[in-house]
């Protein structure tokens, strides 16, 4: 099941400059693996070496952070969308 | 002039040229901006500070601009009072309270932070100016937007206290209610950026924006005669102002301008949204977003960018930190007005409840120097006290009636 995963300017070295691809996986781990064999090089850049999210990077699900859901077993279904947004500064 | 070498990556350490960016295309940690510390030794000193304008322009040298001041040169140098009654009221031998409630123009810190933006971001060539804010942000770039001839396009949570939508609008900025949280407003304007070439002050300009911030600690260290406080309270939202204080403390130290500091920073957020906070109680560096609900709405950050580097902050430098629940911030408002006539926003009431709520607990001794961080005004946020506030006596214009209402209020306050 195809989702959209929009991905933010800093990825899109790794995109081939796309801004928004799509990917395939039950749970937001799995689309990350997805992610990689299209884009090698991409898991590192979200994922830590013992696999946690890196600190600086949200995921959504649609309007939806996964650390509000279930984390990288979050599941996806057709049709969701996935932003990949870095952390913002504020106030 | 600025001795700017560039961005360098808060985490992994890569280098980036100072440009726009505000993230390590690798690893995702926040860039920040390098200066040749080295030159300025000997270069910076008390007495070329002291004969700057009075403003936080006095500063620059430390500041991430190249050119000319471009707006803003009256922001800063706001009053650092030596507190008399409230310190007896919390039973303190020395506190100091920095009061940014009096910034020119909005009457908030952002405008520190805002200055040095806009300054930045004509330095890049920008035509329009951007912000997600929780309102004193929305004022402070509208404002000097406005100042710089700039367009500008402000994103707010649609639930905004009136006060700092009136105080944003008055500028004619394009202003954007966003129906969702300021976390929600953050996330949309994060994919806003990707697509227009604005200067987000607090996205793409963020690594300038946030050097402003330092600018209120350089004023703590030199009012108070050039040297550090013991103990410094500050109101946490997205964690930046109390990383940049303690930045300022270190280069002050680094350059020589005051003693060697030992300064034990202490985080004050609301209960309805405290995610730093509660990372110190917990004692962990991994943080839990919240979904805010507080009537301190300028902290209202769930998900701090800055989370992580506070909670550094407060531990590296043996400090501490405590939540104010909606009640106790409305007290804190009071008590702040009525001890020393000064009217801050919710956010100074978290601030001064916490104070309170610390040295009551002993975590904050009496007899050391204690400076809290008022950071805006309560001009903004009046609603939260209409309830509490009331009209003592309404009458006709008449000597007697007013004799009868005195004499009643008197019976009034003997019973």
């Amino acid at each position: 099941m195809p989702v959209l995963v929009r991905i933010p300017t800093p990825l899109r070295a790794v995109t081939k400059g796309a801004g928004e691809v799509q990917a395939k996986g039950g749970t937001v781990a799995d689309l990350i693996e997805d992610l990689e064999r299209q884009y090698p090089g991409l898991r590192e850049r979200l994922v830590e070496e013992g696999g946690d999210v890196r600190r600086f990077i949200n995921i959504y699900v649609n309007e939806e952070d996964i650390r509000f859901l279930q984390g990288k077993k979050t599941s996806l279904k057709e049709g969701d969308q996935v932003s990949i947004v870095p952390a913002i500064a504020g106030g | 002039m600025t001795k700017l070498k560039g961005l360098k990556c808060r985490e992994c350490g890569r280098r980036y040229p100072s440009s726009p960016v505000h993230i390590c295309e690798f690893c995702f940690g926040p860039v920040e901006v390098d200066y040749d510390y080295d030159a300025l030794k000997g270069v910076i000193t008390r007495q070329s500070i002291a004969a700057g304008p009075p403003s936080i322009w006095r500063y620059r040298e430390l500041l991430p601009i190249e050119g000319d001041v471009a707006v803003g040169h009256h922001v800063g140098f706001t009053p650092l009072i030596r507190s008399q009654n409230l310190a007896e009221e919390l039973g303190v031998r020395e506190l100091w309270i920095k009061n940014d409630s009096v910034c020119h123009p909005t009457w908030s810190f952002k405008d520190r932070v805002v200055a040095v933006a806009v300054t930045r971001a004509k330095e890049f060539g920008f035509d329009t100016i951007a912000c997600a804010s929780t309102g004193n942000l929305a004022n402070s770039v509208a404002a000097h937007a406005a100042e710089a001839r700039l367009k500008s396009y402000i994103f707010i949570p649609a639930d905004l206290e009136q006060g700092k939508i009136v105080a944003t609008l008055v500028y004619q900025p394009t202003l954007v209610a966003v129906e969702g949280t300021y976390d929600e407003v953050n996330r949309l304007c994060s994919e806003v950026s990707d697509k227009y070439r604005w200067a987000f002050v607090n996205i793409n300009i963020r690594p300038y924006y946030s050097e402003g911030s330092k600018t209120y600690g350089y004023e703590i260290l030199e009012q108070l005669g050039w040297r550090a406080p013991g103990h410094i309270v500050v109101p946490c939202a997205g964690g930046s102002l109390i990383t940049k204080i303690w930045k300022a403390i270190r280069e002050f130290a680094s350059l020589g301008l005051i003693e060697r500091p030992a300064t034990r920073m202490y985080a004050a957020q609301a209960a309805g949204c405290g995610p730093i906070v509660t990372m110190v109680k917990n004692d962990t560096d991994v943080l839990t977003p919240v979904r805010p609900n507080t009537i301190a709405k300028s902290l209202a950050i769930g998900n701090p960018a800055d989370g992580y580097y506070a909670y550094r902050v407060v531990k590296d430098s043996g400090g501490y930190g405590e939540h104010a629940t909606d009640e106790e911030i409305v007290e804190g408002m009071l008590l702040l007005a009525r001890t020393e006539g000064i009217f801050t926003e919710t956010a100074g009431g978290v601030t001064v409840a916490v104070t309170k709520k610390l040295i009551e607990t002993g975590v904050i001794p009496r007899d050391e120097s204690i400076v809290i961080c008022i950071t805006g005004n309560g001009l903004k946020t009046p609603d939260v006290l209409y309830e509490r506030l009331d009209t003592h006596v309404t009458i006709r214009p008449l000597l007697s009636a007013f004799d009868r209402a005195l004499a009643e209020l008197k019976s009034q306050a003997r019973s």
